[in-house]
């Protein structure tokens, strides 16, 4: 049963990450762009954890951790160049 | 027979909802609707995931595992912070002052008390310097 469900979602996520990329090519905003791409990064941790349970193994979940930083990170860095034109003041 | 029943119930739920996230992003019509669906819906969808991962960790006889716990907190944390922060973007390039409700204290909206970014609404246009 757990397979069947580990598929599902894994195909669920798929496609959610195939929709955030279209949205990242039709966006007309930098801040929406910014936006479907830090939505990307959720749907990759969320791929990741899903494979480190498919594969039974628990070092995936360092590397969405890893993943969860960068991308929190990177979206910050982004917002702030756009508020005030530089990242570090 | 009931973790396994439990596990299949959270994974199905976390697609779904990770779905409807994207599928969100996707169909609402601009910014400040959009930012609704991946801050709830794909932070429900992950955090599902992840507590997917601890009951099978569990099941299959490892123990409980607090990573993925660190993870759920990371992302319910930083979630509501990149909304703000893209919001406050998005308020500082496309939304003039004029059209903002006063805030309580008379101190201006967040984003909006500096220079206006060339081309926003309410920027001070080349005509206007002395």
């Amino acid at each position: 049963m757990i397979p069947y469900a580990l598929g599902f979602a894994i195909g669920c996520f798929a496609l959610a990450l195939a929709l955030n990329l279209w949205q990242v090519t039709r966006a007309r905003e930098v801040p929406d762009r910014v936006l479907a791409l830090d939505t990307m990064v959720i749907n990759v941790i969320a791929l990741l954890v899903l494979y480190g349970i498919a594969a039974g193994t628990g070092i995936y979940f360092e590397v969405a951790l890893l993943f969860a930083l960068t991308g929190f990170l990177s979206t910050v860095a982004y917002a702030k160049y756009l508020l005030r034109g530089d990242v570090i003041e | 027979m009931i973790a396994e029943i439990v596990i299949t119930a959270l994974l199905v739920i976390a697609g779904v909802f990770g779905l409807v996230g994207s599928w969100g992003l996707v169909k609402l019509p601009e910014l400040m609707t959009r930012l609704h669906a991946p801050t709830k819906a794909t932070t429900v969808g992950v955090g599902a995931v992840l507590v997917a991962s601890m009951a099978e960790h569990w099941r299959t006889g490892g123990g409980i595992s607090f990573h993925e716990l660190l993870i759920t907190l990371f992302l319910f944390l930083t979630a509501p912070v990149t909304a703000h922060f893209i919001a406050k973007a998005h308020l500082h390039r496309k939304v003039a002052p004029a059209e903002l409700p006063a805030t309580a204290s008379g101190v201006p909206w967040a984003g909006q008390d500096g220079a206006r970014p060339a081309g926003a609404p309410g920027a001070a246009s080349a005509a206007d310097r002395p």
